[in-house]
C-alpha cells in the first residue's frame, strides 16, 4: 500500500457548488503500486466523490472504455500502474517537462513529488470530467471509411479460402479496441480536425488487407484522394506510442500508402509522388535536398530532363508561399539549399551504406506484426547479433514511457527492426532502421524452423 | 407538448453478441428494430471471450458429438432439445460469421482451423488469436453501422425497468439517456433482453464492471421465472488479485497446471483429459490442492504456458502475453503464472424456450442473461459465444415474426412516472443517512465469493442469504453524491446495486434448495449427484419479499445420464 495524490481535470456541466468551467481537483488515494490509475480513480469515486465521471468496464484493457491522459500521455487508465505513473510524474518534474496540466504543476503531494495528472482525452469534446464525446469525433470518422466488408455479394457454401498469413496480418488491426487513445494523441488531427485519423485509417487497412474485400482499389483511391486522408499523416509516431494494443495505427497508414502506390494511384494531394521523390533523393544523396524534393514531387526526372507538365508548374507555383514562409520563419536556414544541385555529400563511404540499406530493404519485404513474432525474439536476436550495450539500447521503453502498452514495432517493412533501435542520434525514420541493429525476419524464421 | 415516443417492433436491450445478433436477425425480417445499451456496443462484455467458438464443422466431427460433450459438461442438467438445436446450427453460424468478415484462424490450406478446448472430445473451437469475442463483436458492429437505416442504435442509454400492460405483457421499457439524464418510455411489440450476466455480484470476478445482472433482475421483477441460478461457473485460470481471465485456450494449446510441488495434479482428478476436463472439475481440483496445502502461499496454483512453443504463443495467445505482463508482471513465455478459480459465468438466468421466449408474453432473452438451458450445471468453454449467436438470432427472428402478427400494446401510464420518481428518490436521499453504494457492493461481492463459490454447504449459503437480505435493505437507502443529469454514473450505480442484490438472493435460495452436487454446485454436505431426486431445474418467481421455488423437468432426448469422468 502506498499513498498517491491524483490530480483530475474536472468539468461538471450541471454540478452543484462547483465552478462553471473546467477545474482541477486533487484526491488522496491509497493502494498497491501495481494497481492501476483506474483503480485510483475508482477509489476516489467510491470514497470521496461519487460524481467523478469516468467510463470504465473491464479493468483489463479489453473494452476500451477508459481512455484518458495520464501525465499528458494518452493511454488507458486501467493499463497504467499507479506506482509507475507516480514515478513518471516525479521524473517529469525533475526534468522540468510539462506534465500536461496547467501552471499549477509542482505542488508536492503528501506521498512526495508531483501529483499524478489525469485529464480527459484530446481532440474530442469533453462531456463531463473524464468522459469525452467519441460519437461526434471518433465514430464519425470511423463511419467515414466504409467500415464493413464489401464482398462480391455471393458467399460460397463453405468458408472463403484465404492465405493464413492474411488473416494473421489483419488481426493486428482487429485487435483495435476503439479506445481513442491514438485519436487523442494525434498531432495531425490537432492541426487538421478533419483528418480521418489513426483509428479509422487502421480500420480501413483491416479491409484493404483482407483478401475477402473486393473494393480494395476503390477504398485506396478514396483515402488517397481525400485531402484529410492517408497523406495527411505526418509520421510522428504519437499514435503508435499511445496505442495500448500494439495496433500501431501509423504503420497501418503506411501500409495503406504503399498499397495505394502499388495500385499506381497518383493522388491529387501529390502524396505518392512526394514519397517516391523523398526515397529517391535519399538514395542518391543520403540526406534530404529540399530544393530537389519540391521539383521531384511535382515533376519527377529533374537532372537534365525536366519537362514539367502544366499541372506540375501550377503545383510548383502554388508551393512558393510555403517556401517563402520557410525562409521567413527560419525553418529554411540555408538559402543556397534552395538552388537545385547545390547539396552537400555524405562524408567518406557513408553513401554506400545508405545504398546497402536500400538493397537490404528491397530484399526483405516481409511484413511482420505482433501476432507473428513477439518482442522477445527481437531482443534475443539483438543480443545474439550485437554487443550487450547495443542490445540494451534496443530494449523496449519502460511501460509507462510508451503509453503503458507500447511495444516495439516489429512490422517495419524490410527488416523488422524495432523502432526503438535508433542509436547514435540517428533519426527514427523507418528507412534508416534496417541496419545491423535489428532482427532479420528471414534469419529469425530459419532459426524457428530449426527449433521445431 | 407530448413528444413522439421511441417505438419499435423489436427493442433489444443490451448490445453484446446476443443483442447485436438478435437486432440484425430481426432487421433482416423487415421489422423496425431498436438496440439499446448502457455502454457503447463495442464495450460490451462479449469482448472478454478470448478462446473461441465451438462448432462441429470438420468432416470428421458431428453435431451429435458436440451435443454429447455439452450435455456431459452440463452434468446432465442441460435441456437436450435446446442443446441439439445449438449444436446443429453451429456450423452454419460460423460460416455466416466468416462471410461477414470475421478473420478466423486458417490452417495451411487456407480453410478454417481449430484449437482444442476443455471438455470437448475433438478440436472444434474456431478462433481469432485470443480475441475471438472481440473480433466477432466488432464485425457485428460493422454490420450494425452498415444497416443503420434498419436498426436504430441507442448508445449509452440505461434501462431502469421493463414496461408491462394490463395483461402483464411486456410492451416496452423505460430508459434513461445517460448523456442528458432524460427518461423515456420506449414502446415495443417485443423486448429482447440481451444484457449479459451478473458476475459483479461476486468479487473478484473475471466479469466487467457492467455485468450487474440488470436484465435478470428486471425480468424477474415483472414475473418471468429464473432458472438454474445456483449454477455459477468458477473459471479455473484467473489472476489471484484482480480476477482477470487467462483463457482456457492456454490449456487448449498445451499449458500445464502445477501445484507448489511442481506436480501436474490433474493426473489425480481427470487422468484422461487432464487440464482439459470440464471447468467445474478443474476448478474443484485446483481448490482441493489449495485447501490441502499444496498450493502457493498466495492461495494459488501455477499455469505453465512455457511448454507451448513461443512462436505459437505469440500467434495464438497474444492477449495473455499482455495480461501477464501488464497485470501480473509475469512473462508467460518464460515462467509459470499463478492462478486460481474465479467467478466467471452465470449458467442460470431468465428461463426461455428454444426461441428465446420467456414466461412473459412479448419478453425474450438471449445470451448470458438467459437460461435456455444449454449449459445446465456447467458451461463448456467456447459454448458461450455460440449460445449468444444461435439464440440471439432465434430470438430476433421469432420476435420479428411475432411483431408482424400483433398490434402495439399500451404500457401503463404510470410506468414512466414511477421510474422518474424512483430516480428522484435515489438522488434526493439524505447524504450520510445510509451506507455508500460502493461499500454495500464490496460486502456483497466478498460474501458471495466466500460462501457461494466452488465448495458450498448449508451453513455458508444460509449465512450469505442473511447478509444479502440485510444488504438488500441497505441498498434501498444507499446514498449518492451526484445530483446532476449529465453522465450521472452515481445514480446508475445505485440502481445496479438493486439489480445485484436481487440476483444474489436468487442464487443463494437456489443453492440452498439443491441438496446434491452437480456441475458448478458442489455441496460438501451433499457431495453426490442425485439423479433420482435432483435431475430437475429450480425455477424462481418473485413472491412478495423473496423468490418462490418451483421445479421443472430437464428435457432428455437421446442421452441418458451416466457417471461423469474425464
Amino acid at each position: 500500500m502506498a499513498e498517491y495524490t491524483i490530480k483530475v481535470r474536472r468539468y461538471q456541466p450541471d454540478g452543484e457548488d462547483v465552478p462553471r468551467g473546467p477545474y482541477w481537483q486533487e484526491f488522496e488515494v491509497e493502494l498497491d503500486p501495481t494497481l492501476s490509475v483506474l483503480d485510483g480513480l475508482l477509489q476516489a469515486r467510491d470514497r470521496d466523490d461519487g460524481s467523478l465521471a469516468v467510463r470504465c468496464s473491464c479493468r483489463a484493457a479489453i473494452c476500451g472504455s477508459c481512455g484518458v491522459k495520464v501525465n499528458g500521455q494518452s493511454t488507458l487508465a486501467c493499463l497504467t500502474q499507479i506506482g509507475e505513473a507516480h514515478e513518471r510524474a516525479n521524473r517529469m518534474n525533475g526534468n522540468g517537462e510539462v506534465t500536461g496540466g496547467d501552471s499549477e504543476q509542482g505542488e508536492l503531494s503528501p506521498a512526495g513529488g508531483n501529483p499524478i495528472v489525469i485529464e480527459p482525452m484530446g481532440n474530442m469534446p469533453v462531456l463531463k470530467d473524464l468522459v469525452v464525446d467519441m460519437e461526434s469525433t471518433h465514430w464519425e470518422k470511423m463511419r467515414r471509411v466504409t467500415p464493413w466488408l464489401l464482398d462480391d455479394g455471393d458467399p460460397p457454401e463453405r468458408e472463403r479460402i484465404v492465405e493464413p498469413e492474411a488473416m494473421v496480418d489483419i488481426t493486428q488491426t482487429i485487435a483495435c479496441i476503439q479506445c481513442g487513445a491514438c485519436v487523442s494523441a494525434c498531432l495531425s488531427m490537432e492541426a487538421d480536425p478533419d483528418f480521418i485519423g489513426p483509428a479509422a485509417l487502421a480500420k480501413a487497412y483491416r479491409f484493404v488487407g483482407d483478401p475477402r474485400d473486393v473494393e480494395t482499389r476503390e477504398r485506396l483511391y478514396d483515402l488517397a484522394q481525400d485531402p484529410h486522408g492517408i497523406y495527411d499523416c505526418t509520421h510522428c509516431f504519437s499514435c503508435v506510442d499511445a496505442c495500448p494494443k500494439g495496433v500501431a495505427p501509423m504503420d497501418q497508414i503506411m501500409r495503406l500508402r504503399r498499397a495505394a502506390g502499388e495500385e499506381k494511384i497518383n493522388d491529387r494531394n501529390n502524396g505518392h509522388r512526394h514519397e517516391i521523390a523523398f526515397t529517391k533523393i535519399i538514395r542518391k544523396k543520403g540526406t534530404l535536398d529540399e530544393a530537389e524534393l519540391l521539383q521531384e514531387s511535382y515533376a519527377a526526372g529533374v537532372g537534365g530532363k525536366l519537362k514539367p507538365s502544366k499541372r506540375a508548374i501550377v503545383g510548383l507555383a502554388q508551393s512558393m508561399p510555403t517556401a517563402v514562409r520557410g525562409i521567413k520563419s527560419g525553418k529554411m536556414r540555408s538559402i543556397p539549399k534552395l538552388i537545385p544541385g547545390v547539396h552537400h555529400k555524405l562524408p567518406g563511404d557513408a553513401q554506400e551504406h545508405v545504398q546497402r540499406i536500400y538493397e537490404h530493404a528491397e530484399e526483405h519485404k516481409t511484413e511482420l506484426n505482433l501476432y507473428i513474432t513477439g518482442e522477445e525474439e527481437i531482443l534475443e536476436n539483438a543480443q545474439g547479433d550485437e554487443p550487450p550495450e547495443a542490445a540494451e539500447t534496443g530494449a523496449p521503453d519502460d511501460r509507462m514511457g510508451g503509453g503503458a502498452g507500447s511495444l516495439p514495432r516489429t512490422d517495419l517493412v524490410g527488416g523488422g527492426a524495432p523502432g526503438t533501435q535508433a542509436t547514435d542520434g540517428v533519426p527514427t525514420d523507418r528507412t534508416e532502421l534496417v541496419d545491423e541493429g535489428g532482427a532479420r525476419p528471414t534469419d529469425q524464421a530459419d532459426r524457428e524452423d530449426e527449433e521445431r | 407538448m407530448p413528444r413522439a415516443l421511441p417505438t419499435h417492433d423489436v427493442l433489444v436491450i443490451g448490445a453484446g453478441l446476443a443483442g447485436q445478433r438478435a437486432a440484425l436477425a430481426a432487421a433482416a425480417q423487415g421489422v423496425s428494430v431498436g438496440i439499446v445499451s448502457k455502454v457503447h456496443p463495442v464495450r460490451s462484455h462479449s469482448n472478454a471471450a478470448q478462446g473461441g467458438i465451438n462448432a462441429a464443422l470438420n468432416p470428421g466431427d458431428s453435431w451429435e458429438s458436440h451435443a454429447f460433450d455439452t450435455i456431459k459438461g452440463s452434468d446432465y442438467l442441460g435441456d437436450q432439445d435446446a442443446i441439439e438445436i445449438m449444436c446443429r446450427e453451429a456450423p452454419e453460424e460460423i460460416l455466416h460469421l466468416e462471410h461477414l468478415g470475421v478473420p478466423f484462424h486458417r490452417n495451411e490450406e487456407g480453410k478454417l482451423g481449430t484449437r482444442a478446448f476443455g471438455g470437448a472430445s475433438q478440436a472444434r473451437t474456431y478462433y481469432v488469436a485470443d480475441i475471438t469475442g472481440q473480433a466477432i463483436m466488432h464485425v457485428l458492429y460493422e454490420q450494425l453501422m452498415k444497416h443503420s437505416a434498419d436498426v436504430e442504435r441507442y448508445e449509452e442509454w440505461f434501462c431502469t425497468s421493463l414496461a408491462i400492460d394490463e395483461g402483464n405483457r411486456c410492451v416496452g421499457a423505460v430508459m434513461r439517456n445517460i448523456r442528458n439524464g432524460q427518461m423515456e418510455l420506449f414502446t415495443a411489440k417485443n423486448v429482447i433482453l440481451a444484457s449479459g450476466g451478473n458476475g459483479q455480484v461476486w468479487s473478484p470476478t473475471t466479469n466487467a464492471l457492467i455485468c450487474t445482472g440488470d436484465g435478470i433482475a428486471m425480468a424477474y421483477r415483472i414475473g418471468a421465472a429464473l432458472m438454474d441460478m445456483e449454477m455459477i461457473q468458477y473459471h479455473p485460470t484467473t489472476l489471484a488479485k484482480k480476477g482477470f481471465l487467462i483463457t482456457e485456450g492456454a490449456r487448449g494449446e498445451g499449458a500445464h497446471l502445477l501445484n507448489a510441488k511442481g506436480e501436474r495434479f490433474m493426473e489425480r482428478y481427470a487422468p484422461n483429459k487432464m487440464e482439459l476436463a470440464s471447468r467445474d472439475v478443474v476448478s474443484r481440483a485446483e481448490q482441493t490442492e489449495i485447501n490441502e496445502g499444496r498450493g502457493f502461499p498466495d492461495g494459488t496454483v501455477a499455469l505453465d504456458i512455457t511448454v507451448v512453443p513461443r512462436k505459437r504463443i505469440h500467434e495464438a495467445l497474444r492477449e495473455i502475453v499482455l495480461v501477464g505482463r501488464d497485470f501480473a508482471g509475469v512473462d508467460i513465455t518464460r515462467e509459470p503464472i499463478h492462478i486460481k478459480p474465479g467467478n466467471h459465468y452465470t449458467m442460470g438466468g431468465v428461463k426461455t424456450d428454444i426461441n428465446g421466449a420467456t414466461a412473459v408474453a412479448g419478453l425474450y432473452a438471449a445470451g448470458e442473461v438467459a437460461c435456455v438451458s444449454v449449459h445446465g450445471g456447467n458451461r463448456l468453454g467456447a459454448n458461450s459465444l455460440l449460445d449468444t449467436l444461435i439464440f440471439g438470432r432465434r430470438a430476433g427472428e421469432h420476435a420479428a415474426a411475432r411483431a408482424k402478427r400483433i398490434e402495439h400494446g399500451r404500457p401503463s401510464n404510470q410506468t414512466l412516472e414511477r421510474e422518474e420518481r424512483m430516480v428522484s428518490e435515489v438522488v434526493g436521499r439524505q447524504h450520510g443517512s445510509g451506507r455508500r453504494v460502493s461499500e454495500i457492493r464490496r460486502e456483497l461481492g466478498e460474501t458471495m465469493d466466500r460462501h457461494v463459490s466452488v465448495f458450498r454447504d448449508e451453513e455458508g449459503i444460509q449465512t450469505a442469504l442473511e447478509i444479502v437480505r440485510r444488504l438488500k435493505e441497505e441498498a434501498a437507502s444507499a446514498y449518492v453524491d451526484d445530483r446532476g443529469a449529465v453522465f450521472n454514473q452515481d445514480v446508475l450505480g445505485a440502481i445496479e446495486l438493486g439489480f445485484m442484490v436481487d440476483c444474489a438472493e436468487c442464487s443463494c435460495v437456489a443453492a440452498l434448495e439443491r441438496k446434491e452436487s452437480r456441475g458448478a454446485q458442489f455441496r460438501t454436505d451433499f457431495p453426490q449427484r442425485d439423479d433420482e431426486e435432483w435431475l430437475k431445474h429450480i425455477d424462481l418467481v418473485p413472491n412478495g419479499g423473496g423468490p418462490e421455488v418451483a421445479y421443472s423437468e430437464v428435457t432428455l432426448t437421446k442421452w441418458e445420464p451416466q457417471e461423469r469422468t474425464y
